[in-house]
C-alpha cells in the first residue's frame, strides 16, 4: 500500500531505521508520489512560461479539474481492478451505455414523475450490474480479465446503439441540469463528487477489509485462498465496484453534456488505465494508489490542457501521451527492482 | 564404503564438494559411470541428488573435485557447456514446448538452418530416424508435442538428447509421471540407448524399478557416498537401505510428553478420497497429538492435506473437526472451523512477499480483528509484535516486507498466522522445506509447543526422520492409500523405507 501509513509503534527498532531510512526516501511509497506531484508542477510550470495568464487562471484551473472529474471517477474503480491484479477494459463503454440507458424515455418518464435523481440511480444501477457480470465470467467463470471485459466493451457498446438507436438523447430534466451546474465555494459539483468518490476510494483501499484483500489477491491469490479470504467472490465485488464508478462517471458525463449517446466514453478506459499505471499501481496488481491515480490523472488533463492552449494538434498530443506512459512504466521498474533488492 | 568391481569409466565424478550459503549440500561425492550401463542413483531426500545432477548439467559449479569424462578433466560452466560434452539431463519436470512439434522440440536452440531458414525437411527426416532408434516411430515429426502423453515427452526429450550425440544422459525419477504401461516403454528406450553405448544415470525411489533395468548402484547419504558401483543383482534391499538410512541427525527433536488416553479426537478425516489420486484414507488427530504422514513425492500425502483443508473438492469422504462435518471443498469453511495449512510451497502458496510482515502474519484474521469493515491496524500489529517475540523472530521488525526473511523466519511468520488465528487443528506440509539447519529444531520445538498447547498437528514430510522424530503416530503413505499406521516410537526409519518402497510395486 502506497500511502503512509498509521505512525508505526515507536519501539527501538523502527527509531535506529528511521535514521537511516532517509536517503532511499525517494523510493519509497511517500517517494513516489513526490515524484509524481514534482511532474505535475514541471507540467504547471511549462504551462505557465508558455500560456501565460491564460493557463495560470482561477477559471483554467477549473476547466481543467472538471475534464479530469469524469475520467477520474473511472481512475479510481480501475485502480481496485488493477491493484487486484485485473484489468477492466469496459469501463468506458459501460459508461456509455449508462448514459444512454439514463436518458431513455421511460427512464425520463419516471424520472419526471418521481425526481430527477432517479436517473443517477439508473446509471449506477446499470454500471454495477454490466460490472457484476465482468466479475461473474471472470471469477466464476475462470475466463481472463482481459478477454471478458473486451467481450464487454464490445457488448456494451453494441447495446447502448441499439437502445439509442444510434440518436443523442437530450436530458428532458431541467433540474438534472441545474444540479450538474452548481458550484458550491466556486468549484464545480463534478470536482466535489471526483474529490469525494476519491476519499471514498482512499479510505476503502487503505482503511478497510475490502481494500486488505484487494491488495491480498492481487499479491498472491493462492496464498490469500488458501488463508481463508473468498477471492471468487471478492474478485467479483471487485469489478461490481468498477461497475459501479462507470455508472457515477455515466451520471457525471449526462451533467457535464446535458445528453446520452452511445458514442461516450470511446476509449476512456485506455485513459483510466494509463492514469492509474503512472500513478504507481502496479500493472502485476499487489499495490495500488489512489493518490498516484489522481494524480496521474491530473498530469494526463494539465498536458492536454497545456497543448491545448498552445494550438498543439491533437495528433502530437497523443505521441507526448505515450511518451510518458513508457518513461512513466521504464520508472516504475526500476523502483520495484530496487525495492526487491535489498 | 562398500566398492564393487570397477570398469574403464566414461564418466568419473571424484571428490565433488558444494557449499550454499549456510550448508554443505555435497560433501566428497564418486561416481562413475561407464558405457552402456544404467547407472542408478540412490539416497534420500536431502541426499544431495539433485545437487549433484545440477553440477552435471552445468547449473551448479562444484566447490571441490573433479569430473572426467573419457579420461580428460573438464569443467561445465554452464548448461550449453554440458551438452557440448554430450551430458544431457532429463528433469521431472520434462522440458519439452508444448506448442511446437516434435521435430522443432528437438532441435530447438540449435536448428538446422541455411541463411536463417529452418531447413524442416532435413530436420523431419532426422527426426524420424531418432524415433527410429528410440523404438517409437509412430511419434512423426509434425505432430504437437502438446498432445502427446508424458510417455511421449519423454521420448522426444530423449531423441532431444541423442540429437546432441549424448553419451551420458541423467533421468530424474523419469517413472514418476508414467503408468505402469508407460513405464514398460520407457524401460525398452532405455534399453535401445544403452545398447548403443550410452550411458544412464538413473534416479529412482522405486526398487523393483532399479532391480529391473538396474547395472549397478551408487547410494548417497548426508552428501556423500556411502556405496559405490554395487552391482544391483547381488546387493539386497535390506542393505541398501541401511546404506541409505543412519542415525546421524544433526538436529534435535523435541521430547514427546505423550497423548493422554482421554485427550478428545480433534480431528476425523473419513474414507476421504479424491479421484484417482487418493482413496480411502482415514485418520484421527487428537488434542496435543502430533501425526505424521510419511510418503514419497507423488503419493498423495500433499494432495491428502490440501484436501482436508478444503484446498481440493473431496470426492469421497468426510472430515469432521470437533465433531462437526466441514463443508467440501472449502477453505473458507476449513478457516473459520479453525484448521490451518503451512502450504508446501511458501512463497507460492503461503505468503504476499511484498506486503510487511505483519499483514502476512493476519492474512487470516485481519477481517476478524476489523469492526465493520474497517481495519485495526493497531490490533494487528500488537498481535504480529506479539507473535513475533514469542516465536524469536528475527529480524523481530513487523514492518519489513516479508521477502526478506530467511526461510526459517518466513515459516515461523506463517506458524504466526495460525497462532494469531487460533487454530485447533495445524496443518503441516513440508514444515522445513527451505529452512536452515539451525532454524529446523527451533520449528520442531515450535510445533511441539503448539501440540502441548492442545493443538491438533498433522505434518506432511518426504524426510522420513523429520517425521519419526516429531509425530506420535506415523501413517506410512504408498500410491494413494495408507499402507501402514504405528506409534512413532515402535517403527524405525527402515521399516517405513522399507514400505513406501516395496509398497509401489503392489
Amino acid at each position: 500500500m502506497t500511502e503512509p501509513t498509521a505512525v508505526p509503534p515507536a519501539d527501538m527498532e523502527t527509531k535506529k531505521e528511521g535514521r537511516t531510512r532517509l536517503p532511499s526516501l525517494l523510493s519509497g511509497p511517500a517517494g513516489r508520489n513526490v515524484g509524481l506531484v514534482l511532474a505535475l508542477a514541471l507540467i504547471c510550470v511549462v504551462g505557465v512560461i508558455t500560456g501565460g495568464e491564460r493557463f495560470a487562471s482561477i477559471d483554467n484551473l477549473m476547466v481543467v479539474l472538471r475534464l479530469a472529474s469524469v475520467i477520474g471517477v473511472l481512475a479510481i474503480g480501475m485502480t481496485f481492478v488493477i491493484t487486484s491484479g485485473g484489468i477492466d477494459l469496459s469501463v468506458g463503454s459501460v459508461m456509455g451505455l449508462t448514459t444512454v440507458w439514463a436518458t431513455t424515455w421511460a427512464t425520463q418518464a419516471m424520472a419526471d414523475d418521481l425526481h430527477w435523481v432517479v436517473m443517477v440511480f439508473t446509471a449506477m444501477a446499470v454500471g454495477t450490474v454490466a460490472g457484476l457480470v465482468n466479475g461473474a465470467i471472470i471469477a466464476y467463470g475462470r475466463v481472463v480479465p482481459f478477454i471478458t471485459t473486451l467481450a464487454m466493451l464490445a457488448s456494451a457498446r453494441g447495446l447502448a446503439e441499439m437502445i439509442s438507436n444510434r440518436q443523442t438523447q437530450r436530458v428532458q430534466s431541467d433540474a438534472f441540469i441545474e444540479f450538474f451546474r452548481l458550484e458550491p465555494l466556486g468549484v464545480p459539483i463534478l470536482v466535489w463528487i471526483f474529490a469525494a468518490v476519491s476519499v471514498a476510494g482512499w479510505f476503502l483501499l487503505n482503511r478497510t477489509t475490502f481494500g486488505r484483500r484487494t491488495v491480498a489477491i492481487g499479491g498472491n491469490a493462492e496464498a490469500s485462498r488458501l488463508a481463508g479470504i473468498k477471492v471468487q467472490r471478492h474478485t467479483l465485488y471487485i469489478y461490481g465496484l468498477a461497475g459501479l464508478t462507470a455508472g457515477i462517471a455515466g451520471a457525471m458525463m449526462l451533467g457535464r453534456t446535458t445528453a446520452g449517446t452511445s458514442t461516450h466514453g470511446m476509449l476512456w478506459e485506455l485513459e483510466a488505465i494509463a492514469a492509474v499505471v503512472v500513478g504507481g499501481t502496479l500493472l502485476i496488481g499487489g499495490r495500488g494508489t489512489i493518490v498516484g491515480t489522481v494524480v496521474g490523472v491530473l498530469i494526463f488533463t494539465v498536458l492536454t490542457n497545456v497543448f491545448t492552449i498552445n494550438n498543439m494538434s491533437t495528433s502530437a498530443q497523443l505521441v507526448a501521451k505515450g511518451a510518458i506512459i513508457v518513461a512513466a512504466v521504464l520508472l516504475q521498474q526500476r523502483f520495484a527492482n530496487r525495492s526487491k533488492s535489498t | 564404503m562398500v566398492t564393487g568391481d570397477p570398469t574403464a569409466p566414461l564418466l568419473e565424478m571424484q571428490g565433488i564438494v558444494k557449499h550454499f550459503p549456510g550448508a554443505k549440500a555435497l560433501d566428497g561425492v564418486d561416481l562413475d559411470v561407464v558405457p552402456g550401463e544404467v547407472h542408478c542413483l540412490l539416497g534420500q531426500n536431502g541426499a544431495g541428488k539433485s545437487t549433484l545432477i545440477k553440477v552435471l548439467a552445468g547449473a551448479h559449479q562444484p566447490t571441490a573435485g573433479t569430473i572426467r569424462l573419457d579420461g580428460e578433466q573438464i569443467r561445465i560452466p554452464h548448461p550449453v557447456a554440458a551438452l557440448e560434452h554430450g551430458i544431457a539431463t532429463m528433469y521431472q519436470e520434462l522440458d519439452v514446448v508444448d506448442g511446437l512439434t516434435v521435430a522443432e522440440n528437438i532441435y530447438l536452440g540449435h536448428e538446422l538452418a541455411s541463411a536463417g531458414f529452418t531447413q524442416r525437411r532435413q530436420a523431419a527426416a532426422r527426426t524420424r530416424r531418432l524415433m527410429e532408434r528410440l523404438g517409437h516411430p509412430e511419434i512423426g515429426p509434425h505432430q504437437e508435442v502438446g498432445a502427446l502423453s508424458a510417455a511421449g515427452k519423454q521420448v522426444v526429450s530423449m531423441a532431444r538428447a541423442l540429437s546432441r550425440d549424448a553419451r551420458v544422459i541423467v533421468m530424474d525419477e523419469p517413472s514418476a509421471v508414467l503408468d505402469s504401461g508407460e513405464v514398460d516403454n520407457l524401460f525398452r528406450v532405455v534399453e535401445e540407448l544403452t545398447a548403443q553405448g550410452i550411458a544412464i544415470i538413473y534416479i529412482s525411489h522405486r526398487l523393483e524399478e532399479i532391480r529391473r533395468i538396474g547395472d549397478r548402484i551408487t547410494v548417497l547419504k548426508d552428501g556423500m557416498t556411502v556405496g559405490r558401483n554395487l552391482p544391483v543383482a547381488s546387493t539386497s534391499t535390506d542393505e541398501l537401505i541401511k546404506l541409505m538410512t543412519g542415525k546421524d541427525v544433526e538436529y534435535a527433536f523435541p521430547e514427546r510428553p505423550g497423548v493422554p488416553q482421554d485427550a478428545p479426537v480433534r480431528l476425523e478425516v473419513d474414507g476421504l478420497g479424491l479421484g484417482d489420486t487418493f482413496r480411502d484414507v482415514s485418520l484421527t488427530v487428537r488434542a496435543g497429538e502430533i501425526v505424521g504422514l510419511a510418503g514419497l513425492v507423488g503419493s498423495g500425502r500433499s494432495e491428502i492435506l490440501e484436501t482436508v483443508y478444503g484446498a481440493r473438492r473431496a470426492t469421497a469422504g468426510t472430515v469432521t473437526l470437533d465433531g462437526r462435518t466441514l463443508r467440501r471443498g472449502s477453505v473458507a469453511a476449513a478457516v473459520s472451523a479453525g484448521i490451518g495449512l503451512a502450504p508446501e510451497e511458501r512463497k507460492s502458496q503461503g505468503l504476499v512477499l511484498d506486503e510487511p510482515v505483519y499483514r502476512n502474519v493476519t492474512l487470516a484474521s485481519f477481517a476478524r480483528m476489523a469492526r465493520a469493515g474497517w481495519l485495526d491496524e493497531r490490533a494487528e500489529r500488537k498481535a504480529s509484535q506479539e507473535q513475533a517475540a514469542a516465536l524469536d523472530l528475527r529480524p523481530r521488525d513487523v514492518e519489513r516486507s516479508i521477502r526478506t526473511l530467511s526461510g526459517g523466519n518466513q515459516q515461523k511468520a506463517m506458524l504466526a498466522r495460525w497462532l494469531v488465528h487460533g487454530c485447533d487443528v495445524l496443518l503441516l506440509d513440508e514444515p522445513t522445506r527451505g529452512v536452515d539447519v539451525g532454524a529446523r529444531s527451533e520449528i520442531y520445538a515450535l510445533v511441539r509447543r503448539l501440540a502441548d498447547a492442545g493443538t491438533a498437528v498433522l505434518v506432511v514430510s518426504s524426510e522420513i526422520p523429520e517425521v519419526l522424530g516429531l509425530a506420535d503416530q506415523v501413517l506410512v503413505v504408498s500410491d494413494g492409500r495408507v499402507v501402514h499406521s504405528a506409534p512413532a516410537q515402535e517403527i524405525d526409519e527402515h521399516q517405513v523405507l522399507d514400505l513406501v518402497m516395496e509398497g509401489t510395486s503392489a
